[in-house]
C-alpha cells in the first residue's frame, strides 16, 4: 500500500469546503447584506418609530426595543434556510457536486462545512442588524454571551433544514417553497411583532403550537430577560429541532437520498 | 504484482429498472493504462462513477489498493482523481482557486510547487488567475483534468478526455498521459476514439451491454483478431485469377490491377513469402506492395457484429 492511513477527520477537505462557501457569500456580499439590512431597517422606522412611539411599552420595553430580537431571529431564519439551501442545490444542478461526492469526505464533515459557512453568514448578519437596530433605538442586551450562544444555535439549526431542504428541492422554485410559504408567516406569527400574551383565545393557545414563538421568545429573554416562555424551553425547542434535522440528514447520507443514483 | 483496482461480481441496476452493468470482473495492474472501450450506454461511466463513490453499486466488490471502496472510502478515494465525461465546473472561480479546492477537497495541504507544475503541464498556468467561466471548452477540460490532479492521485479516471477537443489538445492529452504513466500512476481511459486506445493503452476492455465482452493486452487482441491485408499492383491487368494461385485468399479488384490478400497476423512469417514466390514463379509482374494492419476500429465493429 503505497500511502500512509487518511487522517481520521478531513480537516483540509472541511476547510476547502468552508472556504469556498464563505468565497460565495463575499462575492455577493452586497446583495446579501444590503437586501436584509435593508428591509429591517424599513421595520424599525415603520413599527418601530412611527407606530411603536403610539404603543408604548411591551412587557416593560419600549416597542421600538422589543421588536428588535424578533426582526433578528426572522432574518437568521430565512437567510439561513436560503443559504443553506442554495449552496448545496447550486453544485447538485450544476453538476459539480460530482467532486464532492468522490471527495474523501465524510456526510458529517460535508454537513459541517456547509451548515457552518451558512451559519457563519447568518450569524454575521444577525450581528450587523443588531448593530444596525441600535442606531435606531436604544437596546441594552442582558444576556450577551446567552444571546450570542442562542444566536449560534438559531443559526446552525436553521442552516442544517436548509441543507436538507437543498437536497430534497428538484429545482429553485423548492428553494423558496418553505422559507417562503411556511416559514416568514409562522414567524410573522410567532410574536415578532407582539407577545402572544396581547392576543385574545383561542389565537394565544394557538400560537402555542407554533414552533416559532419559542424560537423567538427565547432570543428576545436574552435581551430583556423575559420572554414568552421561560429561556429553558426555548432552548430545549431549539434543541429538539436540531436532533431532528439530524436525524434527517443521517438518513439522507445512509440512504443515498437526492444525492446518488 | 497485486493489482491496483480489482473487480468482482459487480452489479448495477439503476432504480428505473435499467440494468447497468451485468456482473463484471476487472482486475487493473498497478501503472497500466487502461482503455474501456463500448458504445453509448454500454456502461463505461456507471462502472467508473461506482469506483470513485458516485454511484453506489447494487451488489459485488471493488477495492482499490486493497481497501474497500465502501469500508474504506477515505483511503481508495484519496488515491483517486476523476476527470467527468460532463464538463461540470464552477464559473466564477479562478483556475488557481479551484484546483487548490480540489487540493483541500481530498484532504491534502496546499503545496504551491505541484499545483503550478500541474498547470505548467497543462497550459493553464497563464490562465491561472481567470474566471473559469472565461475559458473555452477546452480549456475547460483542462482545468478538469488539473483539478483531478490536484492530490497526486494515483489512480486517475478519464472519461472521455477527448471528447470535442480539438487535435492539439489531444496531442497534449497523450503526452501528459505518457508523463503520468512514467510516474507510475494507472490510468484507466474511456474513449470513442478507438486510434486513442491504439495509440495508448496497455490493455483494451470492450463493454456492451453492461457486460465485459473482451479484455486483452493491446498487442495481442491485434494479433488475435486483426488482420493484415497484402496489397500488389500488378504491372498488366489480368481477368481472372491465375489457377496456380488458386489455393490462396486472393480477391481482384475491377480494374483487373490490383490484388489483395489477407491473412491473419499469427501466419504473416510464412505466409507473405510464400505467396511472393508463387507469383513470381508464374511470372506475374508487381510494379507496387503494401501491407495493412486493421484498426482496433474494425476489430470493435466486428467484435459487435458478432455478438448480434
Ligand atoms: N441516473 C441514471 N438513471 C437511470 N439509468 C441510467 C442513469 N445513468 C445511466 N443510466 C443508464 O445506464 C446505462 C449505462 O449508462 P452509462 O452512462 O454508464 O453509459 P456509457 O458507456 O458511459 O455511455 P456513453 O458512451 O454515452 O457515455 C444506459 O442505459 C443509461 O441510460
Ligand atoms: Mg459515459
Amino acid at each position: 500500500m503505497s500511502q500512509s492511513a487518511f487522517p481520521r477527520f478531513n480537516l483540509y477537505g472541511v476547510r476547502a469546503l468552508y472556504l469556498f462557501e464563505m468565497n460565495r457569500f463575499r462575492r455577493t456580499l452586497w446583495q446579501s447584506l444590503a437586501a436584509p439590512v435593508l428591509t429591517t431597517i424599513l421595520y424599525f422606522v415603520v413599527f418601530g418609530n412611527a407606530i411603536g412611539s403610539r404603543i408604548g411599552e411591551v412587557d416593560g420595553v419600549s416597542y421600538g426595543a422589543f421588536i428588535v430580537p424578533g426582526l433578528i431571529m426572522l432574518t437568521v431564519f430565512t437567510q439561513s434556510l436560503s443559504n443553506a439551501s442554495f449552496g448545496i442545490h447550486m453544485p447538485k444542478f450544476s453538476g459539480t457536486i460530482y467532486e464532492i461526492l468522490s471527495a474523501p469526505l465524510s456526510a458529517f464533515e460535508m454537513v459541517i462545512a456547509y451548515v457552518g459557512a451558512a451559519a457563519t453568514k447568518s450569524v454575521v448578519l444577525g450581528l450587523i442588524i443588531l448593530a444596525t437596530a441600535s442606531l435606531f433605538t436604544t437596546i441594552q442586551v442582558e444576556y450577551p454571551l446567552l444571546m450570542f450562544f442562542y444566536l449560534v444555535l438559531v443559526a446552525f439549526a436553521f442552516s442544517l433544514a436548509g441543507f436538507i431542504i437543498g437536497i430534497w428541492a428538484e429545482g429553485f422554485e423548492e428553494l423558496q417553497f418553505i422559507p417562503m410559504l411556511v416559514v416568514t408567516p409562522l414567524t410573522f406569527l410567532g410574536g415578532v411583532f407582539y407577545s402572544i400574551d396581547m392576543l385574545p383565545d383561542p389565537w394565544r393557545t394557538l400560537s402555542l403550537f407554533n414552533p416559532i414563538v419559542y424560537m423567538v421568545s427565547g432570543f428576545r429573554w436574552s435581551f430583556f430577560g423575559t420572554g414568552d416562555v421561560t429561556i429553558w424551553i426555548s432552548l430545549a425547542a431549539i434543541s429538539a429541532f436540531i436532533v431532528l434535522c439530524m436525524a434527517l440528514a443521517w438518513w439522507i447520507f445512509r440512504t443515498g437520498y437526492r444525492l446518488k443514483t | 504484482m497485486d493489482p491496483i483496482l480489482e473487480i468482482s461480481g459487480l452489479i448495477k441496476t439503476y432504480a428505473d429498472g435499467t440494468s447497468a452493468l451485468k456482473p463484471i470482473d476487472l482486475d487493473i495492474r498497478r501503472g497500466e493504462i487502461f482503455a474501456l472501450l463500448g458504445p453509448n450506454g454500454a456502461g463505461k461511466t456507471t462502472l467508473i462513477s461506482i469506483v470513485c463513490g458516485i454511484v453506489t453499486p447494487t451488489s459485488g466488490s471493488v477495492r482499490v489498493d486493497g481497501h474497500d471502496i465502501i469500508d474504506h472510502y477515505r483511503e481508495t478515494r484519496s488515491r483517486i482523481g476523476l476527470v467527468p465525461q460532463e464538463l461540470h465546473t464552477d464559473m466564477f472561480e479562478t483556475v488557481l482557486d479551484t484546483v487548490n479546492f480540489s487540493r483541500g477537497l481530498f484532504g491534502c495541504g496546499r503545496d504551491d510547487d505541484h499545483v503550478e507544475t500541474v498547470l505548467k503541464g497543462l497550459s493553464l498556468w497563464d490562465k491561472r488567475d481567470q474566471p473559469i467561466m472565461n475559458l473555452s471548452g477546452g480549456m475547460k477540460r483542462r482545468v478538469l483534468i488539473a483539478k483531478a490532479l490536484a492530490h497526486a492521485p494515483r489512480l486517475l479516471f478519464l472519461d472521455e478526455p477527448t471528447a470535442g477537443v480539438d487535435v492539439e489538445l489531444r496531442r497534449d492529452m497523450w503526452g501528459l498521459i505518457e508523463r503520468l504513466r512514467e510516474t507510475g500512476v494507472t490510468i484507466i481511459l474511456t474513449t470513442h476514439y478507438i486510434e486513442e486506445a491504439e495509440h495508448m493503452a496497455d490493455r483494451i476492455g470492450v463493454i456492451h451491454n453492461g457486460e465485459l465482452i473482451l479484455v486483452d493486452r493491446k498487442a495481442d487482441l491485434m494479433k488475435k483478431l486483426g488482420r493484415k491485408y497484402l496489397t500488389l499492383h500488378l504491372q498488366d491487368p489480368i481477368e481472372a485469377i491465375p489457377p496456380e494461385l488458386k489455393d490462396w485468399d486472393l480477391a481482384i479488384d475491377e480494374t483487373g490491377q490490383t490484388l489483395e490478400h489477407h491473412f491473419s497476423t499469427e501466419e504473416e512469417q510464412t505466409e507473405v513469402p510464400q505467396l511472393l514466390r508463387e507469383i513470381s514463379r508464374i511470372g506475374l509482374e508487381f510494379t507496387d506492395l503494401n501491407t495493412r494492419q486493421s484498426s482496433l476500429e474494425e476489430i470493435f465493429v466486428n467484435l459487435l457484429q458478432e455478438r448480434r
